[in-house]
């Protein structure tokens, strides 16, 4: 059977005043119905972009975009602004980042709600209200009717989050797209939201992509991870492959770079040493090189290291020169907490090689700043 | 919101009172003519010129002369006679009061119609020859001076000493009769007022408009899948909410007066009013244009500010 959406050798680069931005970079997976996919990578490594443009929504005069999204056998890239806004808010819906910015501030819920509902659904105003007072009261909102009547500020985070899921679930779509819908919530809030998207996606049947940059989020509920690098996947596969079996130095310095309850407390975190590389300007070979502390030069800095698959399992792909063989020992020696053999994890690369321009972000995020789900099970799975 | 009412109101009184004792300070402070003088026309002599001073009350101090003005404007709302022609104040400003109100509410549509039609064009065809032209144009209409800008289309256009005669001229709304008349009369006076604020508010509206386009609950409008014009339709939503400020005090200002367009076209308004008043040192007068504008502005930005609790719902007093 086809995947329910797949993407096919994506890549998006805007034109800019400073050069051209390669904000996504044959980007492939795919996604079947009912599953989750997460996608993690920090600031700037395409991921919000690859699925926005799953949506549409990066179309902009200074984009090109290429490649295939195929959804339920129709290419969403070549198709038509009409034809994607179909499929928008209806078969595939988006939630964002901060739901206090994502509802408009002026109008009532219940009438971005409606608004939603009528623009894929021909139904009378009167029975779009009642649509719209049960999907908030299936995403836990209690008194629905009288808070259909309430502004987005009258709500707190975790519930305009809510609303947002509610919108986004109302025209009963075969896939929702979660860009990082817990970033901007309270812990304990992230932890509800979470099981609410689970417990929707059983009850519904919603394929799930996740947007994260927080292992712990995608730990919990995803059925595939795919790690993203300055617009490149950089290993995709099972979720515990990802996690039992790593294999890309970059994953490594995201597992190593969080906080686990099994770890002694005084242990210090690793942070992945460097800035993320500009992505006008990418480094030469494996982008990840600079930052890397197993690179090897002459290997690592040429060509176009490619996407492979591992040796343990077909299906779990890695972009990385060192043999598979030599990837297991070094994961091994660092889950055991040692000094892998010859190289030294903690130090920073060489200077030359950090000063680039971060563009996208001014701040780019460390992994071991945004990762607030201390509580998350991280244990092997 | 009562009592911000209430408050708004006391301060409002402050206000005007302050307004009032600076300009009889002013006005006592800068050299002008001798109101008595004035008054008593060609060649009077010193009695007769005395007998008016204490007829008006300029005999007594100036601390005495304020408080009498006060008193008389607090407990009777009389704001005294013109020093010039002995006429009421009071009803002198509410026989012009009609006309600078037609002249103003005609211009304040047009230009923020035009505004926002220009602005939001401008907006959605960013960078494009439109945006620039417009833009551009724009410039060109703040830059230009209403009593330039009134005589080129005077010139241009008036149909007593025009090249291409379409619209009544200068001096068509004194002879006018009736409402539709007279609109017809103010077309030209509209349009020149109009333009600099039409430009003001068109660049306005298209910042605004770029910026709110770039905002979160702008995409999710997209994700949802509404079509292009619903998509700006929840933008101009939020753009326009700062322009109804601008527009409240805009029209506040001009009721106290729009003296450049009515004295470029001869409309008998406030604004001509004060102007003829300050030029003739009718202190009388030049108080009571001064009060009214004070009071025109602060009622505006009054009912603005209760008007925008209803446009944005986050706002509570």
């Amino acid at each position: 059977m086809a995947p329910l959406l797949e993407v096919k050798d994506l890549t998006v680069r805007f034109r800019t005043e400073d050069g051209v931005v390669n904000a996504v970079d044959g980007v492939s997976y795919s996604v079947d119905a009912g599953k989750t996919l997460g996608i993690v990578g920090e600031s700037g490594s395409g991921k919000s972009v690859s699925s926005l443009t799953v949506m549409g929504l990066t179309r902009a005069k200074n984009a090109d975009i290429t490649g295939q999204v195929l959804f339920q056998g129709q290419d969403l890239v070549t198709a038509t602004e009409s034809q994607m806004r179909v499929v928008r808010g209806g078969p595939i819906a988006m939630i964002f980042q901060d739901p206090m910015s994502s509802l408009h501030p002026m109008y009532r819920v219940g009438t971005q709600l409606v608004e939603a509902v009528r623009m894929h659904q021909k139904v009378s105003k009167s029975a779009a209200r009642d649509r719209a007072a049960q999907m908030l009261s299936l995403v836990g909102i209690p008194d629905p009717k009288a808070r259909m009547n309430a502004y987005p500020h009258e709500f707190s985070g975790g519930m305009r989050q809510r609303v947002m899921i509610a919108m986004g679930l109302c025209n009963d779509p075969k896939m929702l797209i979660a860009d990082e819908p817990t970033t901007a919530l309270d812990v304990t809030v992230q932890a509800q939201i979470l099981e609410l998207i689970e417990r929707l996606q059983s009850e519904l049947d919603t394929a799930v992509i996740m947007i994260t940059h927080d292992l712990g989020v995608v730990a919990e509920v995803t059925d595939d991870i795919a790690v993203m690098y300055c617009g490149r996947i950089v290993e995709r596969g099972p979720k515990a492959d990802i996690f039992a079996r790593p294999e890309h130095p970059y994953t490594w310095g995201l597992l190593t770079s969080i906080p686990r309850l099994d770890t002694p407390r005084d242990q210090e975190l690793v942070p992945i040493a460097g800035r993320p590389p500009s992505l006008i300007n990418r480094p030469a070979g494996c982008h990840f090189h600079p930052r890397c502390p197993y690179a090897r030069p002459g290997q690592c800095d040429t060509g176009d290291v490619l996407l492979e698959p591992s040796a343990a399992s077909p299906a779990h792909v890695v972009r990385c020169v060192i043999p598979s063989a030599e990837r297991t020992a070094i994961w091994a020696a660092l889950k055991a907490g040692e000094t892998p053999q010859g190289v030294d994890p903690g130090a920073p690369p060489p200077l030359e090689k950090t000063l680039v321009l971060e563009h996208a972000e001014p701040e780019p995020e460390t992994v071991a700043t945004d990762a607030p789900s201390l509580e998350k099970k991280l244990t092997d799975d | 919101m009562g009592t911000y009412i209430i408050r708004r109101v006391l301060w409002t009184v402050l206000l005007l009172f302050l307004i009032s004792s600076i300009t009889f300070g002013i006005f006592n402070l800068l050299p002008s003519a001798d109101p008595a003088l004035l008054r008593a026309g060609k060649n009077p002599t010193p009695d007769a010129v005395e007998a008016i001073r204490e007829q008006l009350g300029l005999d007594k101090s100036k601390p005495e002369q304020f408080k009498n003005y006060m008193e008389r404007l607090v407990f009777h709302f009389d704001f005294g006679r013109s020093y010039v022609n002995n006429v009421e104040v009071k009803e002198t400003i509410f026989d012009r009061l009609p006309n600078t109100l037609y002249l103003i509410s005609g211009a304040a549509i047009i230009w923020f119609l035009a505004g926002i039609v220009i602005g939001t064009i401008s907006a959605i065809k960013r960078g494009s020859i439109l945006d620039r032209l417009m833009m551009g144009g724009a410039l060109v209409l703040i830059s230009a001076p209403v009593y330039w800008l009134g005589l080129v289309v005077t010139y241009l256009f008036s149909n007593d000493l025009g090249k291409f005669p379409l619209l009544p001229g200068v001096g068509a709304y004194g002879n006018a009769d009736g409402f539709f008349d007279k609109g017809h009369a103010l077309i030209m006076p509209w349009l020149v007022l109009a333009s600099a604020f039409a430009a003001i508010y068109a660049r306005l509206l298209r910042s605004n408009m770029l910026e709110v386009m770039g905002e979160d609950y702008i995409r999710t409008a997209r994700a949802k899948g509404l079509p292009g014009r619903s998509v700006i339709r929840h933008g101009l939503r939020s753009a326009i909410t700062p322009l109804i400020t601008v527009l409240g005090l805009d029209v506040g200002i001009l009721v106290g007066g729009a003296i450049l367009t009515e004295s470029v076209f001869s409309i008998q308004g406030i604004g001509r009013l004060s102007f003829d008043a300050i030029s003739r040192g009718d202190l009388q007068m030049i108080q009571g244009t001064t009060l009214f504008l004070a009071l025109a502005v602060c009622l505006a930005s009054l009912v603005v500010d209760i008007l925008y609790a209803f446009l944005d719902p986050r706002v509570r007093y």
